[in-house]
């Protein structure tokens, strides 16, 4: 938790990060730059997908429209926290030389989109029989 | 057969254009979600509060076209591109989740 704000404090503090260790070949450093927009794609993907869900699926009920977009919004707003906090993670580990940090929420997020997509399959199916 | 002359300096993983293009689809989807964010607030017919929404949402929108254009200049700029700085990475993350929180607004 205290490592947590320390890097939460590196968010906004770009000259801290550059103190520790040395430069890592600048190669390193944009395929980190990369990854992290990658997982910013899949935040923005998220927020796409809890706009659409309220928009497009008008039928639904209520509770499950609403249930459904502000999980799928949730889930954006995570991952795009998590980008930036593995991004950190990652460059202050290349600085110092140590292992890059291992994270086990890609499996956390297949979970939770599998979940979304069952519970869309059951919506679906529940509908056109309702 | 020749190889054909190459630049002293050049990269051959051509990373900053790698990069850059990361930028620009990044900017893509952003732009997505922006305007899937608009039709939704003015969705059910114009209110302030959809009017206060939208103009949120596109000013969010323009701020990480901002991060992203500045970004993008650098990298195409010659020499060893500089890495990311921790406050642009921020920027673009918090536009992103401010646009999120908007579609919380907009769903309930």
């Amino acid at each position: 938790m205290i490592d947590f704000a320390r890097n939460v404090r590196l968010w906004f503090a770009p000259q801290e990060i550059s103190e520790e260790g040395g430069t890592p070949d600048y190669r390193f450093s944009l395929a980190n730059e990369r990854t992290f927009l990658a997982w910013l794609r899949t935040a923005l993907a998220l927020i796409g997908g809890g706009f659409a869900v309220d928009q497009f699926l008008p039928d639904l009920r209520w509770a499950w429209r609403v249930g459904l977009a502000l999980a799928l919004l949730a889930a954006g707003v995570l991952c795009s926290l998590r980008a930036v906090n593995h991004w950190v993670r990652c460059e202050r580990a290349m600085r110092q030389g140590k292992d890059l940090p291992v994270s086990r929420f890609p499996a956390l997020l297949s979970i939770a989109v599998a979940i979304v997509a069952v519970a869309m399959v059951i919506v679906v199916l529940a509908g056109w029989e309702g | 057969m020749t190889s054909p002359p190459t630049p002293p300096n050049r990269d051959p993983g051509l990373q900053p254009e790698r990069t850059r293009l990361a930028w620009r689809r990044t900017t893509l989807s952003s732009t997505v979600a922006a305007v899937l964010a608009v039709r939704a607030a003015l969705h059910g017919g114009v209110n302030a509060e959809g009017i206060i929404i939208c103009a949120l949402c596109c000013a969010l929108w323009l701020g990480f076209l901002a991060v992203a254009h500045r970004r993008i200049t650098t990298l195409a700029a010659a020499g060893t591109p500089p890495p990311l700085t921790p406050r642009h990475a921020t920027t673009a993350v918090l536009c992103t989740v401010a646009v999120a929180v908007c579609a919380a607004v907009l769903v309930y």
